[in-house]
């Protein structure tokens, strides 16, 4: 046997394939590494693995068809996605929809936030190594799930809202089980500081470690909890008051480090946040009919219509186009997963691999959302 | 202090070797004393493996408020007994391009180093299959052999993951190889000795986690980190790292190899509990307080072996603790950890230990 001789003072470039099947890429997203040794030089994320070309099956639904796509796309903020939908149709309806409807989309939409939250927590852990925060994050997270269920009788994909109002009214029993939930998940969010926001390895981990401008986050069209831990405040909440959060005080939270503590801390705090929203309401239900009703075939006069709702992961928006038909000309879904993917690439390069794990969990993505 | 004879396994082992001695001639006894000792390991690693899996399931489960395997047998017992007859019947993949001779090799190189470690434990009174005279450096020699089946597991597979995990783990083990020796050798100061049956007995009127003052507790946290580390578990387990690399050097392994990474994996970390425990703890030396002498004379009918495995668990529950609670660390972190701060820590702990034990300032 032959042996070439290799010239060992030369380093050289190679590649990875990390995805489609990958146990942090959280679904089918590739990322195309290139590595020199384990410094990231570049990330080329592909993707399309889960495309199911929801907007074009949207022109070809009714209005209140859509809404049961949408639940499809970021999964994980599901009453939000809905929320936008219906926004857009009553703007073009120029409807109002009582009280009692914003108030409730309000509280379910805020449920919601926690529940994306409390899930990334146990995922943002299982992706550092610590596998136990994956299971006590979904202990709170089922407890909603379990509101959800009682409240409409689906658990993840929704489809609580209609245009016009809501399905069903919420149970007798929905604000004590709401009281119930956040009496536990009030004592049970100081544990989650406990278990990692105050370890030692995980603020090495993440303190200092992809860091994101704000110039660069405004550039990347980055939102939500992500963009606000780099200063940029864009929370539609506060930007656009939509349903009832002109009644509501809450602060936006904003973080000026953009490294992936801050990003981490800034859903943590958003989760307190939320609960604070959730007391304010939960008491100043008003009473009155939980939908308007609307013609069994909806068309929205011909013109443009867009609405955006701060979903989990950012700035959600519903751009539709109508022609005065029963199904929209043309509806764009502004996902804020794509729009944050994009930036990954600026902030992980130079990184080592298991920062961009790090990253990639504080960015949140959710695949889904971002192929739609 | 008398150890009660009855449970003196040497006067077992001594039966035997008669018996034997009396049937056949000189070299045929030893023939069959090796092979009956190899058979005893063998179920003894069998038995080890089953029942550590099972108990890191349910520490696991205790600590992640849910209830484990609870399906298979009473309480789940017979669980890890179905994933081994599972993984046995599993077909055994070799990625294309892999070297088929080391890839085959690597899972029993890691088993045999383990396995040779096993042979020097004193696991109670007369029950050693080896007596070195320099036991505590041969079990640190024979355990460093692993990292080569880590090193060859990587390069063989033909996968950029198993390379980086296998690179990482070369790495890893090799650094924290000398915190672990070192913080074995402040003990040996205070024993003279590096044979393992003597350093228990060197613990009879106390063990040297309180008779060394805090010097010896320094080197119980460093041995401990140092021993997780070695061992590739949580939160080292840069070489499996399963969030980054799926699953580091075992990546392309299936069946029965996994099996064996997998027990290598689980005997590691009964041979580092076990280590700490005969170094620091007293091996299978009873528990006595000062001279209470009922507590003492109670604490004596406890069977040696029986406290050479309490205190292996107590050691093992606590690094399943750790895997559990603890994020992972990255690769340059964990060696800025050993390189620059367990091992000066280390060395300025020896030459304390050293300054102790010549003032006489030990119990």
């Amino acid at each position: 046997m032959k042996i070439e001789a290799i010239d060992t003072s030369e380093t050289k470039e190679y590649f990875i394939n990390m995805g489609p099947q990958h146990p942090s890429t959280h679904g089918v997203l590739r990322l195309l590494l290139t590595l020199e040794g384990e410094i990231i030089k570049n990330v080329e994320p592909h993707i399309g693995y889960v495309h199911r070309a929801i907007e074009k099956m949207c022109e070809k639904s009714s209005f209140q068809q859509i809404i049961h796509l949408t639940d499809r796309l970021d999964y994980l903020s599901c009453h939000m996605n809905n929320e936008a939908v219906c926004l857009a149709v009553e703007q073009g309806l120029e409807m109002d929809v009582p009280e009692r409807v914003k108030v409730i989309r309000t509280i379910i939409d805020e449920l919601n936030r926690i529940s994306s939250h409390t899930l990334w927590w146990g995922v943002m852990g299982m992706d550092m190594g610590a596998i136990t925060s994956f299971l006590y994050g979904f202990r709170e997270h089922e407890m909603i799930t379990e509101i959800f269920e009682e409240t409409c009788g689906a658990r993840l994909t929704m489809s609580y809202n209609v245009p016009g109002g809501l399905m069903f009214d919420i149970p007798p029993n929905f604000q004590k089980m709401v009281k119930d939930f956040l009496f536990h998940f009030k004592k049970k969010l100081p544990e989650y500081d406990t278990l990692l926001s105050n370890n030692i390895i995980f603020t090495e981990r993440t303190k200092g470690i992809g860091y994101l401008s704000k110039e660069n986050a405004i550039a990347f069209g980055v939102t939500g909890p992500s963009a606000r831990a780099s200063g940029f405040a864009c929370d539609v909440r506060k930007l656009k008051p939509y349903s009832a959060y002109h009644k509501v005080n809450f602060k936006e939270i904003i973080f000026t480090e953009g490294d992936c503590f801050a990003r981490y801390k800034a859903r943590i705090d958003e989760m307190w946040e939320s609960v604070s929203i959730i007391e304010q309401l939960i008491d100043n239900i008003p009473e009155g009919d939980y939908f308007v009703k609307t013609k069994a075939v909806i068309k929205l006069p011909v013109g443009e219509y867009y609405q955006s709702v701060e979903s989990a992961r950012g700035e959600f928006g519903v751009y539709i186009v109508s022609d005065n038909k029963k199904n929209p000309y043309r509806v764009k879904f502004r996902s804020p997963g794509f729009a944050n993917l994009s930036a990954l690439n600026k902030i992980a390069q130079g990184c080592k691999i298991a920062d961009l794990v790090a990253i990639m969990s504080t960015l949140d993505l959710v695949i889904p959302d971002i192929d739609r | 202090m008398k150890i009660l004879s009855i449970y003196d396994f040497s006067n077992l082992t001594q039966a035997i070797h008669t018996w034997l001695s009396g049937k056949m001639s000189v070299v045929s006894t030893q023939v069959v004393e090796m092979i009956l000792v190899g058979t005893v390991f063998l179920l003894f690693f069998a038995v080890l493996g089953l029942v550590l899996v099972y108990a890191e399931r349910k520490v696991c489960a205790i600590i992640q408020v849910r209830l484990g395997p609870m399906r298979v047998g009473k309480w789940g017992t017979a669980q890890t007994l179905a994933d081994f007859i599972k993984l046995v019947f599993k077909e055994p993949l070799i990625t294309r391009d892999a070297d088929k001779f080391l890839f085959n090799l690597a899972p029993f190189i890691i088993i045999i180093a383990s396995f040779m470690a096993v042979a020097v434990m004193p696991f109670a009174k007369g029950l050693q299959a080896m007596d070195f005279d320099i036991g505590l450096f041969y079990i640190s020699a024979v355990s460093s052999i692993g990292v080569t089946s880590i090193l060859v597991a990587g390069w063989a597979s033909n996968s950029k993951y198993s390379l980086i995990g296998a690179i990482r783990s070369g790495a890893q083990i090799l650094s924290y190889e000398l915190s672990a020796g070192l913080s074995l050798l402040t003990i040996v100061i205070l024993t003279g000795s590096l044979q393992l049956s003597e350093i228990v007995e060197s613990q009879a009127d106390g063990w040297w986690i309180w008779k060394g003052h805090v010097s010896s507790i320094i080197a119980f946290v460093i041995f401990i980190i140092a021993g997780t580390a070695e061992t590739n578990r949580g939160p080292f387990d840069m070489a499996e790292a399963e969030s980054e690399l799926t699953a580091g050097f075992h990546t392309e392994y299936s069946g029965i190899k996994f099996a064996f990474f997998f027990l290598a994996e689980y005997v590691n970390m009964f041979i580092i509990a076990a280590i700490g425990a005969t170094v620091f703890f007293g091996g299978w030396m009873p528990l006595h307080v000062g001279n209470f002498e009922a507590f003492n004379n109670i604490m004596d009918y406890i069977p040696s072996v029986v406290w050479f495995f309490m205190k292996v668990s107590a050691i093992i529950f606590l690094m399943m603790w750790f895997r559990w609670t603890f994020p992972r660390l990255r690769i340059d972190q964990l060696l800025t950890l050993e390189w620059k701060y367990l091992l000066p820590l280390s060395l300025m702990n020896i030459l304390l230990m050293a300054f102790l034990s010549l003032m006489g300032w030990h119990f």
